[in-house]
């Protein structure tokens, strides 16, 4: 132990006899490190933000959408049709053992008015289970039932940006809101959600039973007053694939589209989006790190092209602690612990100005940057490594020295 | 073995090759050094006194022949072996002094002791004490380029005596040094030797400081040419309170 803070001392002090050049060496590794640092704080941002987005849908949540977006062929002129019906969504749920629950939706844009306030917001008309799918909760009150769906009450459950915008503070459960004219009783407020990922507000909606959305609010087809937009569908755990496929060949099958016609739907399983999204994140933060650690084994070059150059300085210095009885490892210990200690506190210092930077890119380029823990530990862990990599070369060289030879260099 | 013998040599050679060419710098050096001994060696330039002094200082190997340091063969050891016993055996004091720059006269004094092992705690005293031998106990902070060539000399003598060393070799000490100072330095050495014992083997080129001696081995083209006991041997102490009268009276 002794040893070992002896030859710290030994090494400070020659590195400060060297200021500039010594500062100058650490520099590299402070780049390096703070390089790595940084680009590692952007890669996982990116993959929080991503991880975020799969929380806010919910869990094992598919969405199945009216019309085909395979929009090449001539036949679909059928863009916004609404193929998907609520008995679509009933026969999932009761006939794909994968599926957990389904809720059919549609929304639309509409005025709001409670007293002299005013707010266009967007309504979402859809089943109790949504709430669960989606996994939104209720912040007060309690949220409508299967038997309002049944009987099209007028009962609307509110976001939190619309009672920011409408109720100046007052207790909105129990009030009366007018959408288009019609007026609803709140019967709950939902727990605030946030901005989602991309930027839209999750909090600006109304949510009322789909029956009274499309006869009162949305409104339906003539031809098919039983069409939805969308079907939430949420598959068992682990099932999602297997759901994804079993509500597909359903919904042919329902739809009787023979084998050579496209689906009139389109069936989007969100973990697979977000598992894609993902890894294409983790791809792209490997690679910001891979190049960024370039300039980490630039900076142990540095580290080697001074320790080989202090060596060279110091041989006659060598050449007398070998007189006076140094053996080979503890010349070899007193130049490695020099340069560990140059990579060292050039990590420590890159560490600071990586997560100084990362601050400013979220900040500036409004990205979210993450500096884990972990990142911190292995950038230290790895600049002590390059230390001891790139300085036992030259410390090798200076133990070895003919002890005769050294002590007669000029 | 006779155990009033410090130092064993017997044939020793060492040759040097540079390129093709070999260079004998040593043709087969006996000799015996008693304890308590105070040695000059002397010869020309190229004689071989410095290669016979790196291996009486276990820096080099010799070719062939061998050398017993207090009853132990050390010459075919190895390189740690040799380093321990440079560190526990034998002091250096060399022409330009050596000592670390920047480090003040109590570190580089106790720069033998970092390779010691064993007890760290009474580093700074024994530093001291050393020190304090040279007459140097007040410039123990003083950093080399404070110090004058004869007190850098003594630092590096203190240097030499921390581990209570056997042997102190000296490769023209006083080569570096005005003959005032020179005297300084022969006195220091012949107290040394006196008081503790300690045997000193030291090179010069000049007559005058091997008279300080006891005995005076002569090398010529790596051979010993004459080995003599000094007959009025100098005294560096009396002459030293001799000049100080004259410079008072004067
Ligand atoms: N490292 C070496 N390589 C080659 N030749 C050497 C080396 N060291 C000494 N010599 C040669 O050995 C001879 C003795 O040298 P040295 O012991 O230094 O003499 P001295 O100290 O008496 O002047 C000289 O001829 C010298 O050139
Ligand atoms: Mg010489």
């Amino acid at each position: 132990m002794n040893k070992v803070i002896q030859s710290m001392k030994i090494a400070f002090r020659a590195l400060r006899v060297n200021k500039l050049r010594s500062a100058l060496t650490m520099l590299g590794i402070i780049i390096g490190v703070g390089a790595v640092i940084a680009m590692v704080a952007v890669g996982s941002g990116a993959t929080a933000r991503i991880q975020q987005q799969i929380a806010s849908i919910g869990s094992n949540v598919i969405i199945v959408l009216s019309g085909s977006i395979n929009t090449g062929g001539i036949r679909m002129g059928t863009g916004n049709a609404q193929t998907l019906t609520e008995d679509d969504g009933k026969a999932i749920a009761n006939e794909c053992p994968a599926v957990q629950a389904t809720a059919p939706s549609s929304r639309g844009g509409a005025q709001v008015v409670y007293g002299n306030n005013n707010w266009g917001t967007q309504i979402l008309g859809t089943t109790p289970d949504y709430l669960t799918i989606r996994d939104i909760g209720i912040q007060s009150g309690q949220s409508f039932t299967g038997s309002d769906v049944d009987a099209a009450t007028k009962v609307a459950m509110v976001g939190k940006t619309v009672i920011d915008n409408l109720f100046n503070g007052a207790d909105p459960v129990g009030q009366v809101i007018r959408i288009k004219g019609v007026p609803f009783t709140v019967v709950a407020t939902l727990v605030s959600k946030g901005q989602s990922p991309t930027g839209q507000d999750q909090d600006d909606l109304i949510i009322i039973p789909i029956s009274t959305a499309k006869r009162k609010v949305i409104g339906s087809s003539k031809s098919n007053a039983q069409a939805v937009q969308q079907i939430m569908v949420q598959g068992r755990d682990g099932m999602t694939k297997l759901a994804e496929e079993q509500v597909r060949g359903l919904l042919r099958q329902r739809h009787k589209l023979q084998p050579t016609q496209d689906d009139d739907f389109n069936v989007r399983n969100m973990e697979e989006v977000f598992a894609a999204q993902e890894s294409s994140a983790q791809v792209m933060s490997i690679l910001l790190a891979s190049i960024a650690s370039v300039s980490l084994i630039v900076g142990g070059i540095g580290i080697m092209n001074i320790m080989l150059v202090s060596v060279t300085e110091r041989t006659k210095e060598i050449g007398l602690r070998q007189a006076v009885g140094a053996k080979t490892k503890d010349i070899l210990a007193q130049f490695l612990v020099e340069a560990v200690t140059l990579s060292v506190l050039g990590g420590v210092i890159g560490i600071a100005l990586g997560i100084t930077a990362s601050l400013l890119i979220s900040y500036f380029a409004e990205w979210s940057t993450l500096v884990s823990p972990g990142a911190i530990v292995l950038a230290f862990l790895f600049s002590a490594l390059v230390g001891v990599f790139f300085g036992y070369y030259p410390a090798r060289k200076a133990a070895f020295m003919d002890p005769i030879e050294a002590l007669r260099y000029e | 073995m006779d155990s009033e013998e410090l130092i064993r040599i017997e044939n020793l050679t060492k040759a040097y090759h540079v390129g093709d060419i070999t260079v004998q710098a040593l043709r087969g050096v006996s000799l015996s050094i008693a304890k308590g001994s105070f040695v000059a060696i002397m010869g020309p330039s190229g004689s071989g006194k410095s290669t016979f002094m790196n291996i009486l200082g276990c820096l080099d190997k010799p070719t062939s022949g061998s050398y017993y340091l207090d009853g132990v063969s050390v010459g075919q050891m190895e390189r740690d072996q040799l380093a321990d016993i440079r560190n526990r055996k034998i002091g250096f004091v060399f022409q330009q002094f050596n000592l670390l720059a920047r480090t003040s006269a109590l570190e580089n004094v106790e720069l033998p002791l970092l390779y010691s092992g064993g007890d760290q705690r009474n580093h700074r005293e024994r530093a001291m004490k050393a020190l304090a031998a040279v007459g140097l106990a007040d410039r123990a902070d003083h950093h080399p380029s404070q110090l004058s060539g004869g007190q850098q000399q003594r630092v590096a003598i203190a240097r030499s005596l921390i581990n209570d060393p056997q042997l102190i070799l000296a490769d023209e000490p006083t080569g570096a040094l005005d003959s005032r100072t020179s005297i300084e330095i022969m006195a220091i050495f012949q107290r040394l030797n006196r008081e503790q014992g300690i045997n000193i083997v030291l090179v010069t080129h000049e007559p005058d400081i091997a008279q300080y001696a006891q005995r005076n081995i002569h090398f010529k083209d790596g051979r010993v040419v004459s080995d003599e006991r000094v007959a009025e041997r100098r005294q560096a102490d009396r002459e030293l309170s001799e000049m100080a009268v004259e410079e008072t009276v004067a």
